[in-house]
């Protein structure tokens, strides 16, 4: 008893809102950067992975990007803890009376997204910025042929079925995360409920199936 | 009807508890779960043994002083009901029922299946309340409170703190509790004046207690035997997030 918090759950909450909401934003433009992938001429994407990687706009965005990430991750795991210690003591039979499967789970599927963007920000992201990738030439100048990269990957079994998996469990995070922030920052009507829990579905079909067609496609297709 | 019932049993709050069996003949099923109860302490009592220490007091479903986890379920497996309006026609007959008591770290086990539940009279104490001059009797109808908002207000006003919600949550949170309690006062005029207060105290008591944080998984909802909706905890968040705002 008498712990006093530095931050009230309540705000704690709000702040895993926002960046949650700001974190899918994202990945809608990552995915529509990464269907460029799947043209016949892959300079689209690798000219568009070139903007991402030099527009200052965007870089100012990317510092933004990892502050929210990394905010998402410590508000989470402080939060969980706090979770954890409010029941030192289990029961023997544990309850599932919650309204949505994934709901019980987001500190599970959040590890495993986790696990993987590790993986993945060493596979592209920071091997595009200090790693050696081959060049490609567009318009007489040259680029990272990030393309070649990816579809290098993708031609490992293995690690397309890792990256569906990804991509599937990450549609479960966001399925309960999505409609979960509009209650916590206070959204709740019978009015719209109703429709922010349809878009929710919608929304993290669309993300985890979108970023899945990718590599199926181009291991399928080779 | 016969049942086995696996009970946990905790001489004293510092004590460590664990489960103890018990076998049960002779049921009826039109008795109440607590009524049960009571025929195993019988039982018990005539062995010469510790009758089973459980929280009871109105028997109507109004008081919120029975709690009792049963397998897995706060008030059992009926919906909408306290554990004393729960009838043994809703188990089978030769069924294993696992009672537990509430846990949460600031529900502490005095004995058995009898929990502390004074964390929620503490968040009540910290702002759960209008302030109001004593003088002559305000006239009933001088100030006009639209009839949604009456209904919404008596609504919350329904919880009886009995801490099912705290006990069905994951993270043992009192959110469906506290914001029942912050609800029904500020959906009233009475209530306004003091309510970006209520709401800033009554959150930082039930954080300071020890209760864990909501991750709207919306079990408090389902087993709420006041059927109290989750659109009081966004109700709260909205109150609570204007309140930091405006200062």
């Amino acid at each position: 008893m008498g712990n006093k918090r530095f931050q009230s759950s309540l705000t704690k909450k709000f702040v895993m809102a926002f960046m949650g909401l700001f974190l899918i934003t994202f990945l809608f433009v990552h995915l529509g950067i990464n269907l460029l992938v799947l043209l016949p001429d892959k300079d689209y994407f690798n000219l568009a992975a070139h903007f991402m990687s030099t527009n200052p706009v965007i870089k100012v965005f990317e510092v933004v990007l990892f502050g929210g990430f990394i905010i998402h991750i410590i508000y989470g795991l402080i939060l969980q803890i706090q979770n954890w210690m409010a029941r030192p003591d289990r029961y023997k039979i544990e309850g599932w009376s919650h309204k949505s499967p994934f709901s019980k789970f987001m500190i599970h599927t959040a590890a495993i997204i986790f696990i993987f963007l590790a993986i993945h920000l060493g596979d592209f992201y920071f091997r595009a910025k200090f790693g050696a990738i081959g060049d490609v030439l567009i318009n007489g100048e040259h680029y990272h042929d990030m393309a070649a990269l990816v579809m290098a990957k993708f031609l490992s079994l293995g690690y397309v079925v890792g990256y569906i998996l990804a991509f599937v469990i990450l549609g479960f995070h966001l399925h309960h995360g999505f409609q979960s922030a509009f209650q916590s920052i206070g959204l709740n009507s019978k009015t719209y409920t109703p429709f922010i829990n349809g878009l929710s579905t919608i929304i993290s079909i669309i993300l985890s199936l979108g970023f899945i067609v990718i590599p199926l496609v181009i291991y399928f297709g080779s | 009807m016969d049942l086995t019932l696996k009970i946990w049993r905790q001489a004293g709050p510092t004590v460590k508890g664990k489960f103890e069996q018990y076998s049960i003949s002779g049921i009826s099923t039109d008795s109440s779960f607590l009524e049960m109860m009571d025929v195993l302490n019988e039982e018990l009592i005539g062995k010469g043994e510790e009758p089973v220490a459980f929280d009871h007091d109105c028997r109507e479903g109004i008081c919120g002083m029975c709690s009792l986890y049963i397998n897995g379920r706060p008030h059992g497996p009926d919906g909408g009901i306290t554990t004393c309006q729960l009838h043994m026609r809703k188990f089978k007959d030769g069924e294993t029922i696992t009672i537990e008591p509430w846990r949460a770290k600031p529900f502490p086990v005095i004995k058995d299946l009898i929990i502390d539940r004074s964390a929620l009279d503490a968040i009540i104490q910290s702002g759960g309340y209008i302030s109001v001059n004593t003088g002559g009797v305000p006239d009933a109808n001088a100030i006009p409170i639209a009839r949604e908002d009456a209904e919404l207000a008596m609504d919350a006003a329904a919880c009886i703190g009995c801490g099912a919600c705290v006990a069905a949550c994951k993270n043992a949170s009192a959110m469906l509790f506290v914001s029942a309690k912050v609800s029904q006062f500020a959906l009233l005029p009475q209530g306004k004046t003091e309510a970006k207060d209520r709401v800033r105290t009554m959150v930082a008591k039930m954080d300071e207690l020890g209760f864990g944080n909501c991750t709207n998984t919306y079990a408090c909802e389902v087993e709420c035997p006041k059927e109290i909706k989750v659109t009081n905890i966004a109700r709260m968040n909205r109150h609570f997030l204007g309140a930091k705002v405006s200062g």
